[in-house]
């Protein structure tokens, strides 16, 4: 750019606030998702380790100090550990067949396709309605005496099935709840990956006469692994906080027991359940415990998630 | 081939298929659920049932809640998404990739994790039972960042920028008139995705508000816990609860699911 002489004086002044302008925006820029993380993130998690060593709940003005009493306590506390077992039933129930399918149902959309976005939008349906509605719909469904469920199964000779009320009918019940909002969503994921796949692995695998199976489990699945993998985590850690479909269940099936219990019997309690009957609908409102039993559920959270980090990374094409 | 038509189409009618039932359910006279075989095809009473619900609920004041609270959401989630993810693109700063690495990894925090501190948090800043304790904490998100900022650095061309710099433009002019208008593909999708999880959103507003001051899923929770038997009355409230938003992905789900396949692949 040419220009006049007398515009340089202007044009320097302009260069210091531009290069200030070049330094310090993009620092402006990330800043609101750092401080609101920060503050609405990071704080509470740290804060809630501070909380774990004390007695300390809504109602009483002094916190006492006191270790790791509540921890030790947390272990030897039955409740906590059938909290935990349901925890592990109920998230292998509903993620193992869940990824299964949902690889299975992209392998179907990876081809060439007629209605192929009415195939996906509908998958997608499930994912757009909210937990509270999934369980309210599916408490209908699964209702004792006129349930469509058990209607349903009725023409099998079985029925009448009290889905609340038994510890493995009750984690089947809610299994299927999450398979049905997250089957599709897992599946698309899978699908955006494969579509990266090459196409000509499988025209060389269609000439040598391989089928649609084995070319899932020879190309696409050891193509996909990194995708796999992050969604299995990520699937894990979804599994391990359930709160929301066996509080519903709760209220919505008529257990009683009060709403935070996860049944009458504590058949259908989880982790994070237990944590907020803790914090929350417990009338102590002991947030000492809470805190800790968080804490363990965070670590059994890391545990679960590395296992599967460690399996699924080594899971090669034709090993599944 | 015929098979694969027709495993799809299976799948397709189990997912849709609840929803239609509760419509079903939701439409019709509660001693129409004593009935074997169960009724399969709507009823008339479906705004009947509906009147009701806004009598038992504060549900109007419910829908106006998540109203104010998902919008807020998703027009601040929007702004700010683009805004750090044109940074994160396109903009040399000293740390950008330690700080991107960063922002990815919060997403696998679990939030659940703190929710007991957050909450003393509110009751400290004096937000329980407000919308304040739901819209604050969510006014920008990492997968909002990341998705922005893949977006971004894909779409929007270097040179534009450059010749904006040659122009005179400031960054905050840059950002304004040029990248603003060429983010708004992805942020519209941004925007319903973060619309959708807020709308939905469950468990935070039921620990952090009261019964009076519902949004809409709270409002539905009340419903289906409080009224065990009148399965009608809890199926009505998630109808209009539901249905809106259905509707809308059904409009734009082309574009909504191109964004979900687009933001999680690399995550």
């Amino acid at each position: 750019m040419s220009s006049l002489p007398l515009a340089v004086p202007r044009r320097r002044r302009r260069s210091v606030r531009h290069t200030l302008d070049l330094r310090v925006s993009p620092y402006a820029y990330v800043a609101p998702f750092f401080l609101l993380f920060c503050a609405f993130g990071l704080f509470p998690l740290v804060y809630t380790a501070w909380v774990s060593l004390h007695e300390w709940s809504l109602l009483s003005e002094t916190q006492t100090f006191i270790g790791l009493d509540n921890y030790s306590t947390l272990l030897s506390d039955g409740y906590f550990w059938n909290a935990t077992f349901n925890t592990l039933s109920i998230g292998v129930l509903s993620t193992v067949p869940q990824l299964l399918l949902a690889i299975w149902l992209a392998h179907l959309l990876n081809r060439r396709l007629r209605f192929q976005t009415l195939f996906r939008v509908a998958l997608l349906l499930p994912n757009v309605t909210s937990v509270v509605a999934v369980v309210v719909i599916f408490s209908q469904l699964f209702g004792r005496d006129f349930g469509l469920i058990n209607w349903v199964l009725s023409w099998f000779g079985a029925g009448n099935i009290d889905w609340a009320a038994g510890t493995a009918t009750s984690h089947l019940a809610l299994s299927v709840m999450i398979m049905w909002r997250w089957t599709g969503y897992n599946a698309l994921i899978f699908l955006a990956a494969m579509q990266a796949v090459p196409r000509e692995l499988y025209e060389a695998a269609t000439l040598d006469g391989a089928s649609g199976f084995t070319q899932l489990r020879r190309i696409t699945i050891p193509m996909i692994r990194p995708t796999i993998v992050f969604v299995v985590i990520v699937s894990t850690i979804g599994a391990m906080q359930i709160i929301a479909e066996p509080l519903l269940f709760g209220q919505s099936s008529g257990g009683g027991g009060g709403i935070a219990t996860g049944g009458p019997d504590r058949q259908f309690q989880t982790l994070a359940l237990f944590v907020y009957e803790q914090g929350f609908a417990n009338s102590t409102f002991d947030f000492g415990y809470a805190s800790a039993a968080s804490w363990l559920m965070f670590l059994a959270v890391v545990i679960v998630a590395l296992v599967n980090f460690l399996i699924t990374h080594r899971v090669k094409g034709g090993v599944i | 081939m015929r098979l694969r038509y027709l495993t799809l189409t299976a799948v397709a009618f189990f997912s849709a298929f609840p929803l239609y039932y509760s419509v079903v359910v939701a439409s019709r006279h509660n001693s129409a659920l004593a009935q074997v075989p169960p009724p399969l095809i709507p009823g008339g009473n479906f705004f009947a049932n509906v009147s009701r619900v806004f009598d038992t609920v504060p549900f109007g004041l419910a829908l106006v809640n998540s109203v104010i609270v998902a919008g807020s959401i998703s027009i601040a989630v929007m702004f700010f998404s683009t805004l750090a993810g044109f940074a994160f693109a396109k903009l040399k700063f000293r740390g950008r990739n330690v700080m991107l690495v960063i922002t990815v990894a919060t997403m696998m925090v679990p939030a659940q994790l703190g929710i007991i501190p957050l909450y003393m948090l509110m009751v400290k800043l004096e937000w329980t039972g407000t919308n304040y304790a739901l819209i604050v904490p969510a006014l920008v998100n990492a997968f909002g960042v990341f998705f922005m900022t893949q977006y971004l650095s894909r779409a929007l061309p270097t040179e534009l920028l450059e010749a904006g710099r040659v122009d005179g433009c400031s960054t905050w002019g840059l950002f304004w008139h040029v990248v603003l208008p060429a983010a708004r593909p992805a942020a519209a999708v941004l925007g319903m995705l973060t619309f959708m999880s807020a709308w939905n959103d469950y468990f935070w507003p039921l620990v952090v508000l009261n019964p009076d001051n519902p949004t809409v899923q709270v409002a539905l929770s009340t419903l289906a816990s409080g009224y065990v038997n009148d399965y009608v009355l809890g199926l009505a409230g998630t109808a209009i609860g539901t249905l809106p938003l259905v509707a809308v992905f059904a409009l734009f789900g082309r574009q909504i699911i191109g964004g979900i396949m687009q933001g999680a692949v690399k995550g």
